[in-house]
């Protein structure tokens, strides 16, 4: 076992830092941890704060990773609402709320934040939402029983986060318009052809989806701190009055506090393919960008998926040394829960694949589709077929072929 | 070892399945049926692997 290190600190509480805390003690690392958290909460896990939990079905005991028996089994040292301020990754120092401590080791998970709309800082009705508290207080604003709530809904940015938004709340009795600038939603990730299918989706559920137009300006009523939403004006002059606005526009990666470092930061903490980005210092989760050699690409990832592994990773990674270090590459995948659909995607879809449904309908929500092109298969994406979907990530993971994943959806039908 | 499943808070998501096919199954009706509820002592690492990378936390292991 790795005796080089005495101390390790892992700055973000998240899901990603609390694999690698997991994982180091799996690993049989027998010294100190220290997981240092921004907010106020212990660890929870964040897929639930779009779904069931914005929606009352599930509560705060469902959400929660870390409680006070895990603490005390992992014997970690956990600093909630504490800060990383800055970095000395020569020296081994850390600053912390502006207090330097040595570390032996490092692993950075200090995660994203959402982008938001310019002029909304303070509008009452104006929501983004990442963490537990944003859940719970467009939880609060959102109809309930027993409470009227917001009545208009707009969802900016339909995303995965804003498509969950305005799935749980159309469920819950909003009347939901959901604005997108690009032609389709998602067609970023799925292309333009799987994309309309996520659109007939909604519109099928009575939301109200624009696309194809950005918004040009937040309407409010008041002034100062007494400030309060009343629409929005978009691009193409229309505009939409609105109790409720929540905005799922993307996030940008916590890395200013690293500046002047010695780390490189290009929209993320950059690694090698093995999650290092210097020596004893490794990065996982949303923040880090590492070259995935399945790909050969620099990339970033946000799912739930590969914070779970990167954190694991990162945490093997600093207890290995550079001989033993292994690359760090994964098939993406994720899932999203929309309505009563469960979509989910692994591996890649460029917007440029050839797309085949091979099972299943579009029409009827429930099918699978393939991505690929040139012969080598891509991505597979699942509307309601798990079993089929983890099958064909499976073949993904091994590397095969288009035709090899014909072969295994011609035993589907 | 026994497995078992909390159905409360099963999503299929089937990681459970790729990662052991030989216990866990979800089917065409898109449920999670558990093939093997007393998998042999070798499978151990594949289960716990089962449990700790469930994203609802759904799947245990009684010894």
């Amino acid at each position: 076992m790795p005796t080089r290190r005495d101390a390790v600190t892992i700055v973000g509480a998240s899901l990603a830092g609390l694999w690698a805390a997991e994982t180091l003690r799996r690993e049989g690392f027998e010294g100190r941890i220290s997981l240092v958290g921004d907010e106020p909460h212990a660890p929870y896990d964040r897929p639930p704060l779009s779904k069931k939990y914005l929606a009352g079905a599930v509560g705060r005991d469902r959400v929660d990773l870390l409680g006070p028996d895990k603490v005390a089994e992992l014997d970690l040292d956990l600093r909630l609402g504490c800060r990383a301020t800055g970095l000395d990754v020569a020296g081994h120092v850390l600053e912390v709320d502006g207090v330097a401590e040595p570390f032996d080791g490092l692993v950075i998970a200090t995660g994203a934040r959402c982008r938001t709309l310019p002029g909304t800082d303070g509008v009452a009705g104006v929501h983004v939402l990442r963490t537990v508290d944003d859940a719970d207080a467009i939880a609060a604003a959102l109809p309930a029983e027993g409470r009227d709530g917001a009545r208009r809904v707009v969802v900016v940015g339909a995303g995965f986060i804003g498509a969950e938004v305005a799935s749980t709340a159309v469920d819950a009795g909003a009347e939901v318009t959901m604005v997108e600038a690009l032609d389709e939603p998602f067609g970023r990730v799925l292309g333009a052809e799987m994309g309309a299918v996520l659109a007939d989706l909604h519109r099928s559920h009575g939301v109200d989806l624009r696309t194809g137009v950005g918004v040009d300006e937040v309407l409010v009523d008041g002034t100062g701190d007494e400030r309060r939403v009343t629409g929005l004006c978009l691009a193409d002059g229309t505009e939409l009055a609105a109790d409720l606005v929540v905005v799922g526009i993307g996030v940008v990666p916590n890395v200013e506090w690293l500046e002047g470092s010695g780390l490189t930061v290009d929209g993320g903490v950059v690694c090698d393919e093995t999650c290092l980005a210097a020596p004893d210092v490794v990065a996982a989760g949303d923040v880090a960008r590492w070259t995935n050699p399945r790909y050969g690409e620099s990339v970033r990832v946000e799912h739930w998926d590969n914070a779970v592994q990167q954190g694991a990773h990162a945490a093997r990674r600093l207890l290995a040394t550079d001989e033993e270090a292994e690359p760090f590459a994964p098939v993406p995948w994720f899932w999203s829960d929309q309505y009563d659909r469960k979509l989910q995607l692994a591996g890649r879809a460029h917007p440029d694949d050839e797309v085949r449904v091979v099972t299943g309908s579009t029409d009827e929500f429930r099918f699978v589709a393939f991505y690929g092109r040139d012969g080598r298969f891509g991505g597979v994406l699942g509307m309601n077929r798990p079993r089929h979907l983890m099958q064909a990530k499976a073949l993904l993971d091994d590397g095969a072929s288009w035709d090899d994943a014909l072969a295994l959806a011609a035993d589907w039908e | 070892m026994r497995v078992v499943v909390d159905y409360d808070l099963c999503e299929s998501n089937a990681i459970c399945m790729q990662i052991a096919p030989d216990v866990f199954e979800v089917r065409d009706d898109d449920f999670l049926y558990v093939l093997d509820e007393n998998p042999s002592e070798d499978r151990r690492a594949a289960v716990e692997e089962s449990v700790q990378r469930c994203p609802k936390q759904a799947i245990a292991i009684e010894d």
